[in-house]
């Protein structure tokens, strides 16, 4: 046994340098570590304390003992505005991506003159401050009759999502052979027929890495939510600063909150890393 | 012309409703909202009259705008300067085959999964400014710890307070930024190490002599991608600190001044600063990828 392992793996002398410098990483990957897990240790310990042991000053020990209390307090005032962002996630996902899947196939194997310009301009979208449409947003949602509910808070998502749809989908289009698509057109399909016969079933890793990074993005908005949604239609962004803007509500009860408010993107982050990983790196534009 | 038209109309037709709706949407509005910049435009239904560019005259002698400018400055540089560096510093930490290396990512880049409101609530309950018998927070840890020096008023410094936004800023995106680099770091191909390594180069040269310079476009993406979060930043700012004039910034002005005070003309004239502020270096950043992805 231990001979084999040897003939596979050979050692490597363990020099003093290495040792030191072994010790130096871990020791500035524990301490950037601890930076990192403060927040999270101080969020489910006071979320877990009952009210009478949460005071300034024993804030950073441990509870005595566990109590959900504070969870049921904060389902109560923010069980209403999770459910408004499932229904607006959950639509806003699905068309973004199912869109951005079109104009990524168009975009790839579809190239018209000024399809590159038409791109660069579609990109353009992703990296706007919101500010500069803001006004004119809010008047025309208006206008649509849509103010102050979650169809006109899908509509803005879906069409400022766009952009990173777009790239997400023909970076990976890029990829699918061309030949593929050339094969499919031989046989005499067209342009639909071959999106659905060829190129849908083959989308499925994008459509994950589209619909996690929409679904992130648009749970996390707090922007758009805040100028275009009222009381009863308020994702969970914007219930979340309410509760910790007002002095009443208790700090265990408020970090209850913020457990509930990103317990859904912090899921998805734990079950589906690797493909979260791969949306955010698409934004960086280098696919 | 006509050619060219019948044989892509099909694609055409399949982009058309994007087209349509960003072109509306994006560049419409942006025009739109850049003629409200040059009218005296009060409140919705107000009539308007063109006064050119007397909005923006005045900006620049608003003393308002001028704490903005200074607390974006702060905030920009603290907080893509630190990003960068501890981004780059952990990539290379991590980028040594070394054990344990999925659980110390994971970690790292798990405060992107979470809003910049989430974030903002949690650091306003670290970052607590009170004295004395009072204390909490990081000021109490720090106290515990004997590091008193280290206690502070955090974003209720006076001149620097943008500084205790960056804090929590960092602790969101330097995670992001490490992934960048180490999917950088990952693309330079062993050969390249290796060969340095043949002609005697210690480690620390391989990556100040071979590797960074390489990996020279992937930290300009990461400039570009947190300078223009820290432009427009406005959640993080409004969960920890509220709307105080002490720590405005652009997009709490411009927030404030339409949607409180309905002053669109000033709003949009905030709003046309941020975006040019933003698009100086997105748009030739743009040109430059585009361009350069076609060779």
């Amino acid at each position: 046994m231990t001979s084999s392992v040897e003939t596979t793996r050979p050692k490597k002398p363990l020099t003093p340098k290495k040792v030191v410098g072994k010790t130096v990483q871990y020791g500035l990957l524990m301490f950037f570590l601890s930076f990192f897990l403060i927040p999270i240790y101080v969020v489910l310990v006071t979320s877990l304390k009952p009210l009478d042991q949460v005071s300034l000053q024993t804030m950073w020990d441990l509870p005595t003992g566990i109590d959900v209390a504070n969870y049921v307090l904060a389902w109560e005032k923010l069980g209403p505005s999770l459910g408004n962002s499932l229904l607006l996630v959950i639509p806003g996902a699905l068309i973004a991506a199912l869109l951005g899947s079109l104009n990524g196939y168009v975009l790839s194997k579809w190239k018209f003159p000024g399809s590159e310009v038409i791109f660069t301009l579609i990109l353009f979208g992703m990296f706007i401050p919101y500010q500069a449409i803001l006004i004119p947003l809010v008047q025309t949602v208006r206008e649509l009759g849509l103010y102050g509910g979650i169809p006109g808070l899908i509509l803005v998502h879906v069409i400022y999502g766009l952009p990173i749809m777009t790239l997400i989908f023909r970076n990976y289009y890029l990829s699918v052979p061309d030949e593929l698509v050339e094969a499919a057109l031989m046989d005499g399909s067209g342009l639909y027929k071959t999106y659905f016969q060829i190129i849908l079933p083959l989308s499925i890793p994008a459509f994950i890495v589209g619909i996690i990074w929409e679904f992130t993005s648009i749970w996390n908005d707090f922007l758009f939510a805040v100028v275009l949604t009222g009381p009863n239609s308020w994702p969970v962004t914007v219930a979340l600063n309410n509760i910790a803007g007002s002095q009443i509500v208790q700090w265990n009860v408020q970090m209850a909150a913020a457990v509930l408010a990103s317990l859904p993107t912090i899921l998805v982050y734990i079950f589906l890393g690797k493909y979260f990983l791969r949306g955010m790196l698409a934004g960086s534009l280098k696919g | 012309m006509k050619k060219v038209l019948r044989r892509h109309w099909p694609a055409l037709t399949l982009l058309a409703p994007s087209l349509i709706l960003l072109g509306v949407f994006v560049y419409g509005f942006i025009g739109v909202n850049i003629q409200i910049s040059l009218t005296d435009e009060q409140g919705l239904n107000a009539d308007a009259n063109f006064i050119g560019f007397d909005n923006y005259i005045a900006l620049m002698s608003d003393p308002r705008f001028h704490i903005d400018v200074w607390n974006t400055a702060v905030f920009s540089v603290a907080f893509i300067g630190v990003s960068l560096f501890l981004g780059l510093g952990l990539a290379i930490l991590l980028d040594q085959k070394m054990r344990g290396e999925g659980f110390f990512r994971s970690v790292f880049l798990l405060p992107m999964a979470v809003s910049f409101i989430v974030t903002g609530v949690v650091w306003r309950w670290l970052m607590n400014p009170a004295e004395g018998s009072r204390m909490s927070g990081l000021n109490l840890l720090f106290d515990s710890l004997g590091l008193d020096f280290l206690i502070n008023q955090w974003h209720l410094t006076p001149t620097w307070g943008m500084l205790g936004i960056a804090l929590p800023a960092i602790w969101q995106m330097s995670g992001y930024t490490m992934a960048l680099f180490l999917a950088g770091l990952r693309s330079v191909p062993e050969e390249v190490k290796e060969a340095a390594r043949m002609d005697g180069a210690s480690e620390l040269g391989i990556y100040t002599r071979i590797i960074l310079p390489m990996i020279r476009p992937v930290a300009l993406s990461a400039i570009v991608i947190l300078g223009h979060i820290s432009l427009k930043v406005f959640d993080l700012i409004i969960a920890i600190a509220g709307k105080q004039i002490a720590l405005d910034v652009p997009a709490i002005y411009m927030w404030q001044t339409t949607f409180d005070a309905y002053n669109f003309a000033r709003g949009a004239t905030l709003a046309t600063y941020i975006l040019i502020s933003v698009a100086v270096f997105v748009i030739p950043y743009l040109i430059f990828t585009t361009r350069k992805e076609k060779v």
